[in-house]
């Protein structure tokens, strides 16, 4: 029988798969698809136990509030990539140092 | 063959994609393996959602992640590279101690959440929640409904006011 332990794994393997995203990838669109994989990740969670936990929606709800923050953030965040690329002609993350002393 | 036996084939399956073609994201070499894979993996979370009867979820997921962010990423792609340059490769740094963290993370969480003891409310019966859902938004929901407008107004104008280009 699937229960919620099984969707909570399946989450918890994209979530550090984001991690590692983050973590170990230079290129900045790279670190963007590792964050869009802990989103989603939380996202299965939250309707994980609004199915199993919860006799409602609301984790639903919680769940396309996250997506709106998810749309707004990958905007943004390719904003700033882009207007990067255009200062420093790279989107290697260790070539933005310009801030370093 | 009986029906949980199917499910439990189903569930398997579209936990596989989802998950190996989360690995193909993380692990590739290649900057367009990578997005396709994500295109994958928004596919498999979609087919989760609906196993778990988020109908509604799962229609806005397609449309928002595929349809919009996984273009938006591969735009990122496209214009923060040469067009002939064919080989787009990213390189990885630190991938061992990434990797330790990542597994750390891993087996921790997957040891709290199989030893945890969790709360069941009772299931839900499945049934279509596009009704309910928007009556929640336009009900209870209706003060966060709102400033989520405001919010992605506000982001969506200064994404574009960042990369404007400005005048000389």
């Amino acid at each position: 029988m699937i229960g919620l332990t099984h969707y909570l794994v399946v989450s918890a393997a994209l979530f550090s798969l984001g991690i590692m995203a983050v973590l170990a990838r230079k290129n900045a669109v790279n670190v963007l698809m590792g964050v869009e994989l802990i989103l989603n990740s939380a996202n299965l969670n939250l309707v994980a136990f609004s199915r199993y936990s919860a006799a409602n929606l609301s984790g639903q709800i919680f769940a396309i509030f996250i997506i709106v923050i998810a749309a707004a953030e990958a905007a943004v965040a390719l904003a700033i990539v882009l207007s990067m690329y255009r200062l420093v002609k790279s989107v290697n993350l260790d070539k933005a140092d310009t801030l370093k002393g | 063959m009986d029906q949980s036996l199917i499910a439990q084939i189903v569930f398997y399956f579209f936990a596989a994609i989802t998950v190996v073609s989360a690995g193909i994201v993380v692990f590739s070499r290649g900057l367009i393996y990578s997005a396709f894979g994500l295109l994958f993996t928004f596919f498999g979370v979609a087919a989760l959602y609906v196993y778990l009867g988020a109908d509604f979820l799962a229609a806005t997921q397609m449309v928002i992640y595929v349809g919009g962010i996984l273009v938006l990423l591969l735009f990122g792609v496209m214009l923060t590279h040469k067009l002939y340059d064919l080989n787009l490769k990213s390189e990885t740094f630190q991938f061992l101690p990434a990797l330790l963290v990542m597994l750390s993370v891993f087996l921790t969480l997957v040891g709290v959440l199989l030893r945890t003891h969790w709360y069941n409310g009772g299931q839900r019966t499945p049934a279509p929640t596009t009704a309910a859902i928007g009556e929640l938004f336009m009900k209870e929901y209706i003060l966060p409904f709102e400033i989520a407008s405001i919010f992605l107004l506000v982001a969506l104008i200064g994404a574009a006011l960042i990369v404007r280009r400005r005048p000389e």
